[in-house]
């Protein structure tokens, strides 16, 4: 057994190493001849946020959600939506009362939390009257009906989905510029690791891991465990469609792809491949994913015949993730 | 105070051809230790369940404090000031012993979701729960998780979780279940200092238990209360003797 201390020494420094690499990033990209690179970067931390958010349902409440590619989608629509109404000088809605279309990140991102929330809400309000293995499949059916909505929906594209005539403004950024997207995108999935680390520390989230590891004696000692699931898989749906808004704006573009069952899929692949139940663990996980995805794409077509043996073995030999296997496990506070 | 902390009146419940509960009406008094007895499959069990909300009856009323409570949910009732141990125990395995007992403090605490202070460095909530740790003798292991303690020290355990709830009732299932004398003897100590200061459902094999610790015994057989009455009256009861005591004193 690793001592706590050293083990939490180990984490700090490799956090500090992590944060001055994602930092340094884009200038090495650069200096190496290879722009292209910065995207991919700003992808993986756009996957990481999603997954930020999964694990605050996944890892925290113990809800396997095999849906948050809805949440995702949802929060990717929104900006496009907003963004091409802008456009047309369309409102979207009159009626009743008039929303007009935007192309500001700070209302446009927002919204799109509020909307993948609020549908997160609905959602988990149903699916969290079952649990287990019927929790696994209602959030996929409601994914897979949010997706086939989208595919129906001509207005916005239907099935080939919908381009945006320009990225979310956020002055006095251009978030066109590579390097500014990819800041933005780091500062955001800084602050709210840094937000996820104090709600999973709160009163909310001891009792949101007591309901995870033994929801009957929560209920014997009082609390009312279903508003706390629900609470959590809302917030974690939010998350993850401010995932989807910056998502949107990093293609451009906006298909019912994105709320895919193998986008949910590769969401719920993130957090478990980094590591379930650790602030840092979906970070990990999406870099890993990413990379290697990039790495055997440039090699093969058929990289997936290997990427899909390296997910099992990662899983089978790091039981607490890629992040439980280079960090230690997570220290037992007194 | 002529009513009762606890009343049950007329409970049914059956399972198929099984009668669990058949009619079964008890009170608790304030401040009362009553144990509930009776050989394995009398529904003693099923009973603990109605009263904690986990299952419903078919029919009759619980009545706690003064209000009807046979629909209300499990942790409406906790927080009503009903805590229970499980007969098989049921603590946080991966938390420490402090936070397990730092999370009953906090059920009781009152609403609202705190999202943004450390709960770990919440004095209101760290100092009752070490309180209750150093009552029940455990304030030794306060930071070593809960799930490497000793099996008497997790039943231990169980009960300082009880007691941070701030419970004027406490439901105890077979809290004497799988110890051996010594962890026995201690925790019949335990439940002994905490008499009359809070009411105590007693379900329990270990006859010493029940006769060191009840004021009041009731015996059920087959779903039903056969006898309620001091430990010496139901130790005397003809019907009691015939259906189970006779049995075990034999044994």
């Amino acid at each position: 057994m690793d001592n706590p201390r050293a083990a939490g020494a180990r984490r700090a420094a490799l956090i500090g190493a992590a944060c001055a690499l994602a930092l340094l990033a884009p200038a090495l990209a650069a200096a190496a001849g290879a722009d292209y690179l910065i995207g991919v970067g700003t992808r993986a931390l756009i996957l990481a946020l999603a997954g930020l958010g999964l694990n605050l349902a996944l890892g925290y409440g113990g809800m396997v959600s095999f849906g948050h590619a809805a949440f995702f989608g949802a929060g990717a629509y929104t900006v496009a939506i907003l963004g091409f109404h802008a456009t047309l000088g369309e409102p979207l809605l009159t009626w009743p009362f008039e929303i007009a279309g935007t192309e500001s990140a700070f209302l446009a991102w927002p919204a799109a939390m509020a909307a993948a929330g609020a549908l997160a809400l609905v959602i988990g309000a149903i699916s969290l009257r079952t649990s287990g293995l019927y929790f696994i499949m209602i959030t996929l059916a409601f994914a897979q009906m949010l997706f086939f909505f989208f595919v129906s929906l001509e207005a916005y594209g239907g099935g080939d989905g919908l381009g945006l005539w320009a990225r979310s403004s956020l002055p006095p950024l251009d978030l066109h510029d590579p390097w500014q997207f990819y800041y933005t995108v780091l500062g955001l999935l800084a602050l709210f690791a840094v937000l996820k680390g104090r709600l999973v520390a709160s009163r909310f989230g001891l009792a949101l891991q007591g309901i995870r590891d033994n929801e009957r004696r929560m209920r014997a000692l009082g609390f009312p465990t279903v508003r706390y699931k629900l609470a959590a898989f809302a917030i974690s749906g939010a998350v993850t469609g401010l995932a989807g808004a910056l998502i949107a704006n990093h293609a451009e573009f906006v298909s019912p792809a994105l709320l895919s069952w193998q986008r949910s899929g590769e969401i719920l692949v993130i957090v478990i491949l980094g590591g379930m139940g650790t602030v840092a663990g979906p970070i990990v996980g999406a870099i890993a994913f990413v990379a290697t995805e990039e790495a055997l794409s440039q090699w093969s077509e058929h990289w997936r015949i290997v990427f899909g043996p390296l997910l099992v073995l990662a899983v089978l030999f790091a039981r607490q993730g890629l992040w439980g296997l280079i960090a230690a496990r997570e220290r037992i506070h007194d | 105070m002529t009513e009762p902390l606890l009343r049950i009146a007329g409970l049914c419940k059956s399972y198929g051809a099984v009668i669990a509960s058949d009619h079964v009406s008890l009170n608790i008094r304030a401040g009362e230790v009553h144990a509930v007895i009776g050989p394995n499959g009398a529904g003693k069990t099923t009973l603990v369940g109605q009263l904690t909300g986990e299952i419903a009856p078919e029919s009759g009323t619980v009545r706690f404090n003064g209000r009807e409570i046979t629909r209300w949910p499990v942790h409406a009732r906790a927080r009503l000031g009903m805590a229970r141990s499980f007969q098989v125990t049921s603590i946080f395995p991966r938390l420490s012993a402090l936070d397990n007992v730092a999370l009953a403090v906090q059920a009781g605490a009152g609403h609202g979701f705190g999202i943004w202070r450390p709960a770990r460095a919440e004095a209101t909530l760290r100092a009752p729960a070490r309180a209750a740790l150093e009552r029940v003798g455990l304030a030794g292991r306060a930071a070593g998780p809960a799930g490497a303690l000793a099996h008497g020290e997790q039943r231990q355990l169980e009960l300082a979780m009880a007691l941070a709830m701030g419970p004027r009732l406490l439901l105890l299932d077979e809290p004497m279940a799988g110890m051996g004398p010594t962890d026995s003897q201690r925790m019949i100590a335990l439940l002994a200092a905490l008499k009359g200061e809070v009411a105590m459902l007693l379900v329990e094999h270990d006859m010493d238990a029940v006769f060191a610790l009840a004021d009041r015994v009731s015996v059920m057989v087959y779903g039903k209360v056969i006898a309620t009455g001091t430990a010496a009256a139901v130790r005397a009861d003809p019907a009691v003797r015939r259906a189970y005591l006779g049995e075990d004193e034999a044994a």
